[in-house]
């Protein structure tokens, strides 16, 4: 058990709300002086506002604040963060250096475009470097997110068959039922009715149910390889094929593009187009939550419909092109997740031609030494090697034990170690989803092993426990059905109480 | 490699306990002709980090950066301070390198900070609540158009013309794809929104406070054409000028949304920011993306803060979903939640009074320098100027003297291509505006 986090997070004051450490006359910050002449703010701006109900701290208390809330929140850096499908790999320091750089972090979107050349340089610089990475013709960045990508994705789908006068008939995306919930989420974003497909007993795409499905109403498959069980698809290329036979395109899912990195490219396996989690897969950092970050992939079918701006070399110069008659138009206010965008080039750039499959090779070995080592406590769901995550089953806990995914993951916080992801995918019984990622050490993962197979011992021996877990934290079990019922989602100052 | 920790004994024990010979054999399922042979994909080389800090040092520095001119440019971003405690908090590795607090027992930290980052973009805005954060502005806002299509069950939206234009035309792009007609009403005459006829039968009428001209619309009229319409009445609002004005959760708007970037977020071309999205709670079981509720132990009485309302969400909902949205813009947010803090109550006001008193200043200085203002509407820190030269050419030859002038608007609105558009922040001094006054002179001359 790691002492020293369950020390911290113990003996940690009970946080108080900012607002009731606020006292009349105090403030955070040393605000700019202005040296203009005063002015009559009602005779300029009309109605003025009456209340302003925000914290007066000083600077100090502040920041004691938000030092002592870090204290009782898990981090990549605070330990092993082996959430399934996120991830959750080491963010190298030297990319916050380069994107706090004032020359990428203090310009503003729509300063002239000829005073933002290295800018375009590194767009498509991250633009090329995606393209040998992934095989496909073309890359934007300017969706904001993975859901926003997938979203984009579809737009194009949409826009392409909009220009072929087969809009109308195509209303249907086809989604296996492991995928990711953004997946039915942006298809119906985008005005599409979602027809689920199911996976078969070996982990598989139904390849029989995929052809009943098809016809000449399907405008895309959105398929995940590896797929979100952690398993490489090894028919990518007779799906396609399918697909593609009726007329409608592919579209790959890439929060697993992490298995891929150098070794396979989703281009050369028949997909139309893909999006990208820079967020996940090229170190950007997660936040908290956001901000994500989601490029995306096309082959040159879909160029025309781009959106706008499309960053691209002409000759010796770089351009952010508007002029696009057939483009689905903008989908982001400016050029994306432009900080991210300098994290990831950075990131691109230290690994380089040489090394850049080392991160699809040590991401698939790690996960498929915590499956080895754990396939006796917990069985791998599917009999097969794993790609960069693997998907176990606490099944026989559930049924001999009382015990749920859950409680074995809620139980792995009092050891130090932040839980899989539980419950997903959902064809999955007590699922846990494991992905180390290449950036932990062999010790990492036989501290985490050793931990969960001790888990499992209790989970027969002293289920409560487990039931109980966790206990090192600031608080125990929360009630998530007490606060769906009793909604309180904001602090009130005491006279205006709600 | 640094990033990866492997070394010859790590990788044979590995591979002896799973029980393969080589890394290779892990990747047997995929098909022999889809592999590539490592090291051979068409990538520039490696650099070690000295080097890689050198290479990005000198692209970063093709740029034209806010640290070597005078900016006067604003157009939805502003160059605003933000204070140093920013980036000391959102550097922390507890937070920035954590993810979406899907083990609330374990992400207490953050969703504290959000439980505060919702309750101060609700007050700012004057509404019931908000939720943990969008992408950006311009998201955020057509995310709340089409909340609004789907509570009013209509399939048209009405966006006053002195929206953003990028913000409308992302709007543009997502109204497309789900099939719902957008239509603009006028306001390039007056520089507020002053016809609503087009509205009719529209699930919600948009408008930005202040407008996209730096104009202070008429949010009670705003609200009575909605009304009269049957529509919903969403806000773009720019939460700093509402530490002053009236919010517009005062004039009875069903949603409010805009962009928290001048709030604490570095301008980064444009990206990442935060949306901003407040609402009646009326609506919270409609509203996109995440929420933190404060609830208790399941097994004790101590408070704690848990995401709530997740049956709205993708991940549970699929294709029945509110929105596709999985992440929000958590660091961000945060970002703005110490701004909002440091500053505070006080200090908001002050920096929202600054930029009012530098913009009067302003507009007295560049139009007795041969500029005229092209509306007389109420503005908070933005306006337009019309030049009596081309205004790009102008902004150019001022570009070279080490002033951002603004935006001219010829290539966004039609008749206003003698236009350009000036933001006056509180980081202006009375010095700046005389220089840019003064340049500005010399180059109509």
């Amino acid at each position: 058990m790691s002492k020293a986090y369950e020390f911290r997070t113990k003996r940690m004051p009970e946080p108080r709300l900012i607002f009731d450490q606020s006292n009349h006359g105090r403030i955070g910050c040393n605000v700019p002086v202005s040296d203009t002449p005063e002015v009559d703010l009602g005779a300029v701006l009309g109605e003025l506002r009456q209340e302003l109900h925000l914290p007066e701290v000083g600077e100090l208390e502040m920041l004691r604040h938000f030092t002592n809330l870090s204290h009782i929140n898990y981090g990549i850096e605070t330990g092993f963060y082996p959430l399934g499908s996120c991830t959750m790999k080491y963010n190298p320091k030297i990319n916050e250096k380069t994107a706090g750089l004032p020359g990428f972090a203090s310009l503003h979107p729509m300063q002239p475009v000829e005073t933002i050349p290295g800018a375009l340089e590194i767009l498509v610089g991250v633009q090329e470097m995606l393209i040998a990475i992934t095989g496909f013709d073309e890359i934007t960045l300017q969706p904001l997110a993975g859901a926003h990508g997938e979203m984009t994705c579809l737009m194009l789908i949409k826009a392409y068959f909009e220009a072929m006068g087969e809009n109308e008939q195509r209303h249907t995306v086809l989604v296996p039922d492991s995928a990711h919930g953004t997946n039915p989420a942006s298809a119906a974003r985008c005005g599409y009715d979602v027809k689920p497909i199911p996976t078969n007993a070996e982990g598989n795409t139904d390849l029989e149910a995929l052809a009943a499905a098809l016809d000449g109403s399907v405008a895309a498959l959105m398929l995940t390889n590896p797929s979100t069980l952690g398993l490489f698809e090894p028919n990518i290329e007779k799906i396609c094929e399918m697909v593609h036979a009726v007329g409608a395109q592919v579209f790959c899912d890439g929060a697993n593009m992490n298995a891929m990195v150098g070794t396979t490219r989703p281009g050369d396996h028949g997909f139309d187009c893909m999006h990208l989690n820079l967020h996940k897969t090229f170190s950007t950092p997660h936040g908290g939550g956001g901000p994500g970050c989601g490029a995306i992939g096309l082959k040159s079918h879909l160029e025309p419909y781009l959106p706008v701006p499309v960053i691209r070399r002409s000759e010796a110069k770089i351009l952010a092109d508007y002029e696009r008659p057939l483009s689905i138009g903008r989908v982001s206010a400016f050029y994306g997740q432009f900080l991210m965008e300098v994290r990831a080039y950075t990131y691109l750039r230290a690994y380089g031609k040489e090394k850049m499959a080392d991160i699809s090779r040590h991401a698939v070995l790690n996960a498929n030494y915590v499956r080895a080592r754990l396939k006796e406590v917990l069985p791998p769901a599917h009999d097969r090697p794993c790609m960069h995550e693997c998907i176990l089953t606490a099944e026989k806990y559930k049924k001999e034990n009382g015990v749920r995914a859950l409680d074995i993951s809620k139980r792995l916080i009092d050891y130090g170690f932040h839980p899989p992801t539980n419950y997903f995918p959902l064809i999955v019984p007590e699922c846990l989803m494991i992905e180390p990622t290449e950036t932990e050490t062999k010790e990492t993962l036989d501290e985490f092993c050793d931990a969960m197979i001790e888990i499992c011992r209790e989970a027969v021996e002293t289920p409560d426990l487990l039931h109980d877990a966790p206990s090192s934290q600031i608080v125990g079990r929360l009630d998530e059905t007490a606060a769906v019922k009793n909604l309180d989602v904001r602090w009130w100052p005491p006279q205006a109480e709600r | 490699m640094p990033y990866i920790p492997h070394t010859d004994t790590d990788r044979r024990e590995m591979l002896a306990t799973i029980g393969v010979e080589t890394i290779d054999e892990l990747f047997r399922e995929i098909p022999e002709n889809l592999r590539v042979a490592p090291g051979t994909l068409d990538l520039p080389p490696a650099l070690d980090e000295p080097r890689l800090l050198a290479h990005l040092w000198e692209i970063s520095k093709k740029n034209v950066n806010l640290a070597d001119v005078t900016c006067f440019l604003g157009a939805g971003i502003y160059d605003r301070y933000i204070p140093a405690s920013v980036g000391a908090v959102i550097s922390r590795g507890e937070f920035l390198t954590a993810y979406t607090p899907y083990q609330p027992e374990a992400s207490q930290g953050y969703l504290q900070a959000i439980y505060e980052f919702q309750t101060m973009t609700a007050e700012l805005y004057g509404m019931d609540l908000a939720n943990a954060s969008m992408y950006d502005g311009a998201t955020s806002m057509a995310e709340a158009a089409i909340m609004s299509t789907g509570i009013k069950k209509r399939h048209k939206v009405a966006v006053s013309q002195a929206v953003h234009p990028h913000y409308r035309q992302v709007l543009d792009t997502y109204c497309w794809s789900m099939g719902i007609e957008v239509v603009v009403l006028p306001a390039v005459d007056a520089g507020v929104t002053n016809d609503y006829s087009l509205a009719a039968d529209s699930a919600c009428v948009i408008v930005q406070y202040p407008n996209f001209f730096g104009s202070i619309e008429d949010l009670a009229t705003a609200r009575a054409e909605a009304d009269a319409k049957g529509a919903m009445f969403i806000v773009v609002a720019d939460p700093v000028a509402c530490a002053l004005l009236k919010p517009p959760g005062e004039f009875g708007a069903d949603i409010v949304v805009g962009e928290g970037q001048p709030m604490g977020v570095a301008m980064g071309l444009g990206g990442p920011m935060v949306g901003l999205f407040a609402c009646k709670k009326e609506f919270i079981r409609q509203i996109p993306g995440r929420i933190v509720g404060r609830t208790k132990e399941a097994h004790g009485d101590k408070p704690g803060y848990v995401m709530t309302l997740r049956t709205r969400e993708q991940d549970i909902r699929r294709e029945k979903a509110t929105s596709n949205i999985c992440t929000n813009e958590a660091l961000m947010a945060l970002a703005s939640t110490v701004y909002m803090i440091a500053l505070g109550k006080n200090g908001m006001r002050k920096v929202a009074t600054s930029s009012v008193q530098n913009t009067q200043y302003a507009i007295q200085q560049l139009t007795t320098a041969g500029a005229k203002l092209r509306f007389s509407t109420r503005v908070f820190d933005e306006f337009v100027l019309e030049l009596p030269k081309d205004p790009v050419a102008v902004r150019d030859a001022l570009l070279r003297k080490g002033i951002l002038a603004g935006l001219p608007l010829g290539g966004y609105y039609t008749g206003m291509e003698n236009c350009l558009l000036v933001a006056v922040t509180e980081l202006r001094t009375r010095n700046e505006i005389d220089g840019f006054a003064s340049a500005l002179k010399a180059v109509l001359a």
